[in-house]
C-alpha cells in the first residue's frame, strides 16, 4: 500500500553558538503512523522538533508538508501547516480554564464565545475517548488532565501532524497505557504522529517506527517490529552498555533511620505529609516513588531538618556510637553537628544544591568552609577535592573554575552528586539524581549509589521512572497525596502494582478512603 | 455637607482610577511598571501644557479644547510606556529599576515643563477649566465636582474590564502577562501585546493626572502632589484585584480617605472633636487602608485574585 507523506525533512542543520544541535538531519513521517524520535538527552531532539512547530528556524535545510516545501518561522506558521506540538512543559496557563487555553491564540475571525469552544471541545474529546471537563481550571487538574488539554488544544487547531515531547515522563503506567490508546486512536484516523522519548519499551510498544538520533545526527530509521531494545541502545549510544543495572544483595541491614507518624503542613494550611512512617536500613537502599508533588521533597526536606514537623519523630541511630537521636525539629546545622551526616540532593539542582555563578570550587567549599580556622579561606583542599570529581566522574569542564551554571544539566547533578558522596555520609538522600541526565550519566549515577550501599550507606532514592525504581531499590515506598500508600519489596513488586498504589488516594475520595479504613479496623478487631 | 464629601472623594477618585486602570493593563500584560507616579506627572504636564497654548492661541471652542487636551495628555504619557516598552521588552532591563527611573524622570520632566529652567519658562498653573465640567459646565451646581473626566474614568474602566474579561483580545494579553512562554507558542506576538498594552495603560494612566488638575474642586495643591497619588493608583491595582470594575469602587473609596483629613472635622459637631480629628493622623488614612488592604488581600484563597504569574519577569523566547 502507497502511504502518503505526511512531512519530510532534508539536511536540517541548527546551531546554537558553537555548539551543533541538529547536523544535516533527514526524516520522513508518514500519514496514519507513530513515528518514534529516540535519543539520549541533549541528542536533539526537542531542538529538532521545536524547528518544526516554529520555536526555532532551522539554519539550513529543507521542511517538505504534504510534499510541498514549507517556511516555518514561528509557531502560528505551524499551525497553518496542521503540525501541533504537546511540550515537554506544558504550555497552559494556570488560571485559565481548559476551553479557554484550548482556543488560545486562535482567531478564526468567528465570535469569541466560550460556549462554542465548549461544545467542540466535549466533541473532540468524545470523538478520540478522552474525559475532560471544558470548564475546569487548569490549577485544578491532575498532569496526566493537563495533558490531555495539550492534545486537544492541538486537535482543536486541527492539526494532522502531532509532535509529542516526552509524553510519559510524568504519567502513572495506567495513564500511560490510557494515552497510548488515544494515541493508536487518532493515528487509525489517519493521522501522523511523532513521540519523543528515551523509555525504550514504550517505543517498543507505541510506535511503526524508530527513527535514532545521536549527537544532533540522525543515525537510522528502522520499522519497530524488526528490532530490540539492546539494538536500539547501540544505536542510541554509540557502542554497546549494559541495560541492567545492579541489584547486590544488603549487607547486614541496621536500622538506619526510623520515621515514625510525621505530619507536616505548609503554609497555605493544606497537609503535605500525613501520618509518614518507615525504616530506612544501612547498606539498603530506599526507593520513595509517587506522583509529583505528593509530598517527596517535604519528606526529604523534614529529615534534613529543613522543614517544621507538626508531630512526630524522626530517630537516627549512630553507627559511630550506637546512640539514638531524634532529629525532629533540629537545624541542619545542628544534625550536623550531631554527628549525623545527612547528604541531600536537593530536586532542583541549581536551586538548593548548588550557586550557578560560583565555580566548582566554591560550590565545594560551601559543604566545608566551617572547617577552616583563620579568618582567610582555604582553597586547597576543595581545589583537590574538585579535581578529584571532575575526573572520577568524568564531568565535562573546561576547568575547575567554571561557574557550574555554564555546565550542562548533566555535568550540573553530577558536581552536586559528587560533592554530597564526598562528605561520606552515614544516610544519603538523593531526590530525582538522574532528572535530565542521559543513559550513560545515569548509570555512572546509579553505580556511586550502589558503591554507597555497599559501604553501608542508608540510601534514600526518590525516583520517577518506575523501572528504575524496581531494578535498583531493595524497597519501594509508594506516596500519594502526602500518605504512605504501600511499603512493597521491590525485588517482588511489579510497576503496575507501585502505579496504582502511587494513585490510590487521589482517585478515591476522602470519605471513601476513610470508611475503607474503618472497615479494615472493623476487620482487624473483629 | 456628606453630599459634597462624597462628590469630592469621587471627583478625587478618578484620578487613581486612571492611574489603577492603566496599571492593570500593563500589569496583564507582565509589566510591573513603577512608573505610573511619573507617567500621571507627565499626562499632567502634556495635557497643560497644550491647552496652555491652546489658549494663549485663542482657542476658545469647549469641545476641541476637551479633545485635544486629553489627546496630548495621552500622548505624552503613551510615549512615556514607549520608553518602558523598550526598555524592558526589547533590552530586557529589569522592570523595578526600569519603572521606578521613570517615575523620577517623569516627575522631573513634569517639573522642567511646569516651571522651566528660566524667567518667563514656565507655564501658568491652570485651574480646572470650565469646558471640562462639560456638559454640567455651571460651576455652581451640585453636580460641579464631575466633569467629563469623572465620566471618561468610569466608561474606560468599564470598557477595560469588558475587553480583559469577556474578548479574545483580552484573553490573549492576560495569557502573556500569565505565561508568556505559553502565549508565544499558541502564536500570540508577545512583543507586540506588550508594547501596546503598556503604551495603552500609560496613556490612560496619564489622563489621570489631568484628571487632577482639571475636576477637583478647587483645593488642588498643584502638579507636585500627582505623584503621591500616583504611588495609590498602584495600590489601588492590588485593593482591585486586577479588576478595573472593581476599581470603580475602590477608587471612590481612596479619593474619600484621601480627603478625610479636610472633611471630617467639619462634618463633627463639637469645637473639640474637631480639633482632635484635625490632627494630621486622618491625612494617613489611606496610606495606612492601603497596608490593609495589602495585608488582608495577600490571604488571597483562590487563584484567580493572585497577580498575573508573569509580573515582572521578562520574557526571552530562546532561554530554555
Amino acid at each position: 500500500m502507497e502511504r502518503s507523506v505526511a512531512l519530510e525533512l532534508r539536511g536540517v542543520t541548527k546551531t546554537f553558538g558553537k555548539v551543533i544541535a541538529n547536523n544535516n538531519v533527514d526524516l520522513t513521517v508518514y500519514a496514519g503512523e507513530i513515528l518514534s524520535i529516540l535519543g539520549e538527552n541533549g541528542c536533539g531532539k526537542t531542538t529538532l522538533m521545536n524547528m518544526i512547530s516554529g520555536i526555532y528556524f532551522p539554519d539550513r535545510g529543507h521542511m517538505f508538508v504534504k510534499g510541498e516545501e514549507v517556511v516555518i518561522r514561528s509557531p502560528k506558521d505551524a499551525f497553518d501547516h496542521k503540525i501541533g506540538m504537546i511540550h515537554q512543559h506544558f504550555k497552559l496557563v494556570d488560571v485559565f480554564s481548559a476551553s479557554e487555553n484550548i482556543v488560545l491564540g486562535i482567531d478564526d475571525g468567528n465570535k469569541y464565545s466560550l460556549k462554542d469552544v465548549n461544545n467542540r471541545v466535549l466533541e473532540i474529546s468524545e470523538r478520540y475517548g478522552f474525559n475532560i471537563d471544558p470548564k475546569k481550571k487548569i490549577y485544578e487538574m491532575s498532569v496526566s488532565e493537563k495533558q490531555t488539554v495539550e492534545i486537544i488544544k492541538v486537535l482543536y487547531r486541527g492539526a494532522d501532524i502531532l509532535i509529542l515531547d516526552e509524553p510519559t515522563a510524568v504519567l502513572t503506567p495506567q495513564e500511560t497505557e490510557r494515552l497510548f490508546n488515544v494515541l493508536r486512536r487518532m493515528r487509525d484516523d489517519g493521522k501522523a504522529i511523532i513521540i519523543i522519548t528515551h523509555k525504550l519499551h514504550e517505543v517498543l510498544s507505541v510506535s511503526d517506527r524508530v527513527a535514532v538520533l545521536r549527537r544532533g545526527e540522525h543515525i537510522a530509521t528502522v520499522e519497530t517490529a524488526g528490532t530490540n531494545e539492546s539494538e536500539l541502545t547501540e544505536m542510541m549510544v554509540g557502542k554497546k552498555i549494559s541495560l541492567n543495572i545492579e541489584r547486590p544483595e544488603p549487607k547486614e541491614p541496621k536500622d538506619r533511620l526510623i520515621v515514625k507518624n510525621v505530619n507536616c503542613t505548609n503554609s497555605d494550611g493544606i497537609k503535605i505529609l500525613d501520618n509518614i512512617s518507615f525504616t530506612a536500613r544501612s547498606g539498603e537502599i530506599l526507593g520513595i516513588a509517587g506522583i509529583a508533588g505528593s509530598g517527596q521533597r517535604e519528606l526529604l526536606e523534614s529529615i534534613a531538618g529543613l522543614q517544621h514537623l507538626d508531630s512526630g519523630e524522626i530517630m537516627y541511630h549512630n553507627p559511630k556510637n550506637d546512640e539514638e537521636v531524634n532529629l525532629r525539629d533540629r537545624t541542619p546545622l545542628q544534625i550536623r553537628d550531631l554527628g549525623v551526616r545527612l547528604s541531600f540532593v536537593p530536586e532542583d539542582r541549581l536551586g538548593m544544591g548548588l550557586v550557578g555563578n560560583m565555580d566548582i570550587i566554591d560550590n565545594m567549599m560551601l559543604r566545608s568552609y566551617k572547617k577552616g580556622h583563620s579568618m582567610f579561606l582555604n582553597r586547597k583542599a576543595p581545589k583537590n577535592l574538585a579535581k578529584e570529581i571532575i575526573e572520577s566522574l568524568e564531568i565535562a569542564t573546561p576547568n575547575a573554575t567554571t561557574p557550574v551554571r555554564r555546565l550542562s544539566g548533566g555535568n550540573v547533578q553530577k558536581v552536586l552528586v559528587g560533592r554530597e558522596i564526598a562528605s561520606a555520609p552515614s544516610v544519603l538522600m538523593a531526590a530525582y539524581p538522574v532528572r535530565g541526565l542521559d543513559i550513560g550519566s545515569s548509570y555512572t549515577i546509579y553505580k556511586l549509589l550502589n558503591e554507597q550501599k555497599a559501604r553501608g550507606v542508608a540510601v534514600i532514592f526518590v525516583g520517577e521512572d518506575l523501572d528504575v525504581l524496581v531494578e535498583l531499590c531493595d524497597k519501594i515506598i509508594v506516596l500519594a497525596s502526602g500518605k504512605v500508600t504501600g511499603i512493597v519489596d521491590a525485588r517482588t513488586t511489579t510497576k503496575e502494582e507501585i502505579g496504582l498504589l502511587m494513585t490510590k488516594s487521589t482517585s478515591v475520595s476522602e470519605d471513601a478512603l476513610k470508611t475503607e479504613n474503618s472497615a479494615k479496623e472493623d476487620g482487624c478487631n473483629g | 455637607m456628606i453630599f459634597d464629601y462624597i462628590l469630592n472623594a469621587i471627583a478625587l477618585g478618578m484620578t487613581f482610577l486612571y492611574g489603577s486602570t492603566g496599571e492593570i493593563i500593563t500589569e496583564k500584560a507582565g509589566h510591573l511598571n513603577l512608573g505610573i507616579p511619573g507617567v500621571m506627572c507627565v499626562g499632567a504636564a502634556g495635557g497643560c501644557a497644550a491647552l496652555h497654548y491652546m489658549i494663549v492661541g485663542g482657542v476658545t471652542n469647549g469641545v476641541l479644547l476637551v479633545v485635544i487636551g486629553i489627546l496630548a495628555a495621552f500622548l505624552a504619557a503613551a510615549l512615556m510606556g514607549l520608553i518602558f516598552s523598550f526598555l524592558a521588552v526589547t533590552l530586557h532591563a529589569n522592570q523595578n529599576v526600569t519603572g521606578l527611573a521613570m517615575t523620577t524622570f517623569g516627575v522631573g520632566l513634569m517639573k522642567y515643563i511646569m516651571f522651566g529652567l528660566k524667567e518667563g519658562t514656565s507655564i501658568p498653573y491652570l485651574k480646572a477649566l470650565d469646558a471640562f465640567r462639560f456638559p454640567f459646565s455651571s460651576s455652581n451646581s451640585a453636580l460641579k465636582y464631575c466633569g467629563v473626566m469623572v465620566f471618561l474614568a468610569i466608561i474606560i474602566a468599564l470598557v477595560v474590564s469588558f475587553v480583559l474579561f469577556k474578548t479574545r483580545v483580552g484573553l490573549h494579553l492576560r495569557a502573556v502577562g500569565e505565561n508568556p512562554a505559553t502565549a508565544d507558542a499558541a502564536g500570540i506576538n508577545v512583543t507586540l501585546y506588550k508594547y501596546v498594552a503598556t503604551c495603552v495603560g500609560c496613556g490612560i494612566a496619564g489622563l489621570g493626572g489631568l484628571c487632577y488638575i482639571m475636576d477637583y474642586s478647587g483645593s488642588r495643591e498643584g502638579y507636585l502632589s500627582i505623584e503621591a497619588l500616583g504611588w495609590l493608583a498602584v495600590a489601588l491595582v492590588i485593593f482591585a484585584l486586577w479588576r478595573p470594575h472593581i476599581s470603580i469602587l475602590g477608587s471612590v473609596i481612596f479619593g474619600a480617605l484621601f480627603i478625610a483629613g479636610s472633611f471630617i472635622p467639619t462634618l463633627l459637631p463639637f469645637k473639640i472633636l474637631q480639633t482632635m480629628a484635625a490632627a494630621p493622623l486622618l491625612k494617613m488614612l489611606p496610606y495606612v487602608v492601603t497596608i490593609i488592604v495589602l495585608i488582608v488581600t495577600s490571604i488571597r484563597d483562590k487563584k484567580e485574585n493572585y497577580p498575573p504569574a508573569g509580573l515582572g519577569l521578562n520574557y526571552y523566547r530562546e532561554e530554555r
